[in-house]
């Protein structure tokens, strides 16, 4: 084996061309969401077949972008999924049970504020990022 | 578990990023299953010893002793 053998190595190119698909099509449903959050108020007055249209649009790109991510994840190798599932399922853990407890606060009158889904997202998205910050080091 | 792929490697002069190149995987997983990080599943240990021409055993070894 060269060392020119190695700037063509399979697992690598096919795993940088599944993160670009991936980013691109997270950016596009990024894009297509905030169109949906903010056209109907600021650019066509809550024209109900626009706002459909959008709503459609960002659904349909949502779906390529979860596509796209079960591309980049099979084309991870075991160690990488390995690291990645278990930051999933320590996300989806953390989220369920903070979710549950965060909407219940709410419930008994312990918050005087309604829960807002964005502030459980953050909480996984840290999650997330945390945990795969620890499953990297961990087999580093 | 314990395992040779370091030396085997050495030996052939490559480099961890040559070995995660002909085993199709990340040279940071080469490096946890050198140190005894991960545990490599059976088809991958299968095809590193398929590219060192060896046995598995020849390989991997447990850590477990045997009576």
């Amino acid at each position: 084996m060269t060392k020119q053998d190695c700037e063509h190595n399979n697992y690598q190119t096919k795993n940088n061309a599944n993160t670009k698909t991936l980013r691109n099509w997270t950016t596009v449903w990024v894009i297509t969401m905030a169109i949906a959050a903010f056209a109907p108020r600021f650019i066509w007055d809550f024209n109900t077949s626009l706002t459909i249209i959008t709503l459609l649009i960002n659904l349909a790109v949502g779906f390529r972008m979860l596509v796209a991510n079960r591309e980049y994840l099979r084309g991870l190798d075991e160690m990488q999924q390995k690291i990645l599932f278990d930051a999933m399922a320590f996300t989806l853990g953390v989220g369920l049970v903070l979710g549950l407890s965060y909407e219940l606060l709410e419930d008994i009158k312990l918050i005087g504020f309604e829960p807002e889904i964005s502030h459980l997202i953050i909480v996984m998205c840290l999650t997330y990022l945390t945990a795969m910050i620890a499953g990297h080091r961990k087999y580093r | 578990m314990k395992n040779r792929l370091k030396v085997l490697r050495a030996e052939r002069d490559w480099t961890q990023a040559q070995l995660a190149e002909a085993l199709e995987v990340s040279r940071q997983t080469i490096n946890a299953i050198e140190k005894g990080k991960f545990d490599p599943s059976l088809p991958l240990a299968f095809k590193a010893a398929r590219l060192f021409n060896l046995t598995i055993e020849d390989i991997f070894h447990d850590e477990v002793e045997t009576l």
